[in-house]
């Protein structure tokens, strides 16, 4: 079988373990809509003119989803993996190291996409998000999206041999996210940050992953709201594709098969 | 006959300890081959640099023609490994994951035989956290041989199985052996490198201390017979090269059947240990 039709394979097989780990449904797909539900519900303000806090919120929810989903979910079942003996046994047969990864990307992908669908859904049925009718808009979600995926994908990959143990790597992992959320413009306006907090967030891919969604979902008018004063798209792709290749060395360079002895 | 396995003057170091202090030794394919020694030996070092798991330090390593730090995957679809204790695929199903695993292999067997093989017919539908440590061991032999391997590793098999499991496991490395397979076993179980091996090697302290049969291995085929038996109320022991002939005086003056006779032969297990006590 070819190294795709292998990682398809693979793909199958992390998605029906996905399914069939409870905590990790909830935890990874329900838990950012229970979230956008408490959120959107304690914060109605407007906070500018046609703009409430709710719609501000489904973007970043929708921007740290990637995170979620690529990032945070590989970068803690990845070391679990590693200490069930997961990798070593796989690495013990004939498959392709790189059909690993696909299997890893396909089962990303899976629970991206639902992921976006119930956040979206809610945010238009509960806290009158608009959704975008041109085709201009949604072109933009679709790059900013899949730049996001893959660079979560990567970094994920790579973060997951940091953890000594797969025990600790939630531990590890999850702290890193909230703090990003935090500062990149999920839970608070951007703009009210502190401006040092902002330029240590500008740092990092999930500031300008928010930005791109708010770019999607939210008025033409909110660009002025923002700190350069537009949307800023080619910055967004710019920093979204240095991380990617940041993500890519890293995961190369670090990926391990077996617990460091 | 060729060699599945040829290593010479293999090295392997941790920081100042010599995991691998200098091992040569040869398997011959179609033979099985049984790796003996105390934790810590170098077992298991060893094998995982066959498996190409680990890099070494010195020595040259041939396995199925190819060096293992080097090797490919089409290398890999020649070989099987079923390594020590796994708790992976807690949440797939036993045909699940061999039929998953299928894929990987240019060759696959047919998944319900492997099934039957490793007796887990009834388990077929359980997923791995539902299965006792025996049947995840007899999985893990499952997964070992499903890619019809000219050479199957075997670290400690039948850790955590039942005497009857055991038996059975027997019979199915008997089977492999008759298809050809080239069998590399450790184990802790005498009995079983018994049993099974056409050869066994004796590792202590990172080096090979002998190759042998399993009934010549420390000279046990010219060891001496150990006669017991109960005389005026004490136990009595004797080693005698001429058993029959101390029996035949025993018999005479104890005036005709001797109290709790035994005659035994020194098991693999006794020469083992007295190999190893030698050494350290």
């Amino acid at each position: 079988m070819s190294t795709f039709k292998i990682g398809a394979s693979r793909g199958n097989l992390e998605i029906r373990q996905f399914l069939r780990q409870r905590e990790s449904v909830v935890f990874t797909l329900l838990f950012p809509v229970l979230l956008l539900l408490i959120f959107g519900s304690v914060f109605k303000d407007t906070i500018a003119p046609g703009v409430t806090f709710s719609q501000y919120f489904v973007a970043g929810m929708i921007a740290s989803g990637l995170l979620n989903t690529g990032f945070q979910q590989l970068a803690i079942m990845i070391p679990l993996e590693r200490d069930d003996g997961t990798l070593k046994r796989l690495r013990g047969t004939p498959m392709p190291p790189s059909s690993y990864f696909i299997g890893k990307i396909l089962a990303v992908l899976a629970s991206m996409v639902v992921q976006i669908i119930l956040l979206l859904l809610v945010g238009a049925l509960i806290f009158g998000v608009h959704l975008p009718t041109d085709i201009g808009h949604w072109i933009t979600f679709a790059w900013v999206t899949l730049l996001g995926i893959t660079g979560s994908t990567l970094l994920g990959i790579a973060f997951s041999s940091v953890p000594r143990s797969g025990r600790g790597a939630s531990a590890m992992v999850t702290p890193i996210v909230l703090v990003l959320q935090f500062t990149s413009g999920v839970f608070f306006i951007f703009n009210q940050l502190p401006s040092w907090m902002q330029n240590v967030a500008s740092i990092f891919p999930l500031k300008w992953l928010t930005q791109g969604m708010r770019s999607v979902f939210l008025p033409e008018s909110f660009a002025s709201q923002e700190v350069a004063k537009s949307w800023e798209h080619g910055r967004v792709a710019l920093m979204l594709s240095i991380w990617i290749v940041v993500g890519l060395v890293l995961a190369l360079k670090t990926f391990r098969w077996e617990r460091s002895r | 006959m060729q060699n599945a396995i040829e290593i010479h003057g293999l090295l392997k170091t941790y920081g100042e300890t010599h995991a691998v202090a200098g091992v040569d030794l040869e398997v011959q394919a179609g033979e099985v081959f049984a790796l003996l020694g105390p934790n810590g030996a170098g077992k298991t070092t060893t094998i995982e640099i066959l498996e190409g798991y680990r890099d070494r330090d010195g020595g040259t390593v041939s396995v199925l023609g190819e060096d293992p730090a080097k090797a490919g995957l089409s290398w890999r679809n020649k070989i099987g490994i079923v390594l020590q204790s796994n708790n992976d695929a807690a949440e797939i199903t036993v045909e699940e994951i061999l039929n998953f695993f299928s894929d990987y292999y240019v060759n696959p067997r047919n998944v319900d035989e492997v099934i039957n093989a490793v007796g887990l017919e009834e388990k077929r539908k359980s997923r791995g956290r539902e299965l006792s440590g025996g049947q995840r061991r007899r999985l893990d032999v499952a997964l070992g041989i499903l890619g019809n391997p000219e050479l199957l590793f075997l670290d400690e098999p039948t850790t955590g199985f039942d005497p009857e499991a055991r038996r059975a496991f027997w019979d199915l490395i008997r089977g492999l052996r008759a298809d050809g397979t080239t069998i590399l076993l450790t184990t802790h179980y005498l009995d079983e490198a018994e049993a099974l091996a056409d050869r066994v090697g004796v590792i202590n302290n990172g080096r090979i201390v002998e190759v042998a049969t399993p009934a010549t291995l420390g000279g046990r085929d010219n060891a001496k017979v150990i006669v017991r038996w109960s005389e005026g109320g004490n136990m009595k022991e004797e080693r005698t090269d001429s058993p029959t002939e101390l029996l035949r005086s025993l018999s005479a003056r104890l005036a005709g059947e001797i109290p709790e006779l035994t005659v035994s032969r020194p098991t693999l297990e006794d020469i083992y240990i007295s190999m190893i006590e030698g050494e350290a």
